[in-house]
């Protein structure tokens, strides 16, 4: 039977690499082979996964140096000569073996006032939001994000500036910053500038390579610059 | 907040120096090109530089833009690139800035009228 050769992560920041060896299957994802090894090989691999079919954003590793989610990534698109190397996320602490702390990651998206700030209470009328409306097209186009780190794994400005917000807060971010029944945009931008925030970002567009969804943080990273100089000149404005 | 508004400040800042340079580095190679044709010695440029006010007040407005984007260039690399941030990297490139500007017009004034 055809074998896969696996190189695994064990241990924490300190830790080396284990050899396994996993039957090869048609149709075989990355998730299989990790999932394989903890059922049959052994049972004390640390690794994390929810859905399996890639919306909930838990199973992403670094895939032969690459970030990826492993649910959807299948070992014929990414084996190298029969072998796979598997490591946490990157730009992360290691808790053990493949799961990485994603705590200051979404600790990140709350800096960047991530949370919708409400305009209407439930007393009033629903808020009417055409959705063709250029704002409600710039959300949309943004918000499909499963909040699985990839991104975040692969910017090299998060491995410059450990307070770097990132580009998935950033872009959840841009999200809110054109959703017309939020009432904080201008303090969102602030929590977006600065040393910390989107004018850091050096446009590597890293992050749009590799999301799995296929979004574009650098996009929406680049909006929230526009709009920031914008406020600027507008003198506290907001969007002109 | 005031921090996050004074680097907003500092990035829209280099953009905008940017976006001169861009047009001064052309008008100067032009410049350059077109002086170069019949020789070059320092009579003639020192001729040209002196023939009006508007030679030394484009390279006084040249070396100021040249010297606040290279400032804030110097700050993002010492930041990124050494993890050296806070009061003693903004004195040490602001004296780097202050240093360029003060070269850059003393060597206009010297060929001034």
């Amino acid at each position: 039977m055809e074998t896969l050769k696996v190189e695994v992560w064990r241990g924490g920041a300190e830790g080396a690499y284990q050899r396994f060896e996993v039957p090869r299957r048609e149709s075989q994802t990355v998730l299989d082979v990790v999932t394989y090894i903890q059922r049959f090989v052994d049972s004390t691999l640390a690794y994390r996964f929810a859905c399996r079919v890639g919306m909930c954003g838990s199973c992403a590793m670094t895939v032969n140096g690459v970030p990826r989610w492993t649910c959807r990534t299948h070992v014929d698109k990414v084996a190298r000569e029969g072998s796979l190397t598997l490591a946490p996320l990157a730009n992360m602490p290691v808790v053990r073996d493949l799961v990485a702390d994603m705590r200051e990651f979404f600790d990140k998206w709350g800096r960047a006032r991530g949370q919708f700030s409400p305009t209407r209470t439930r007393h009033q009328e629903f808020a009417k939001v055409d959705p063709r409306t250029p704002e409600r097209r710039e959300a949309d186009a943004a918000i499909e994000c499963i909040g699985c780190g990839v991104c975040y794994a692969a910017c090299d400005v998060v491995k410059w500036n450990r307070e770097y917000l990132g580009p998935a807060a950033l872009n959840r971010a841009w999200t809110l910053q054109n959703d017309v029944r939020d009432g904080a945009r201008h303090e969102r931008l602030d929590a977006v500038s600065g040393d910390a925030g989107c004018h850091s970002c050096h446009t590597h567009m890293s992050c749009t390579e590799f999301c799995p969804k296929h979004l574009s943080p650098t996009r929406s990273i680049a909006g929230l610059k526009r709009e920031s100089l914008w406020s600027l000149l507008h003198a506290r404005g907001g969007k002109p | 907040m005031r921090d996050a508004r004074a680097e907003l400040f500092l990035w829209a800042a280099q953009r905008v120096t940017a976006a001169f340079l861009a047009v001064f580095v052309l008008v100067h190679l032009a410049t350059i090109v077109y002086a170069v044709r019949g020789g070059l010695t320092a009579a003639e440029i020192l001729a040209r530089t002196h023939s009006s006010l508007a030679i030394p007040i484009f390279y006084a407005v040249f070396v100021l833009a040249a010297s606040i984007h290279g400032a804030i260039g110097l700050r993002n690399i010492a930041a990124e690139w050494l993890g050296w941030r806070g009061a003693s990297a903004n004195a040490a490139v602001s004296l780097a800035g202050l240093a360029l500007l003060a070269l850059g017009l003393r060597a206009v004034l010297a060929v001034s009228a």
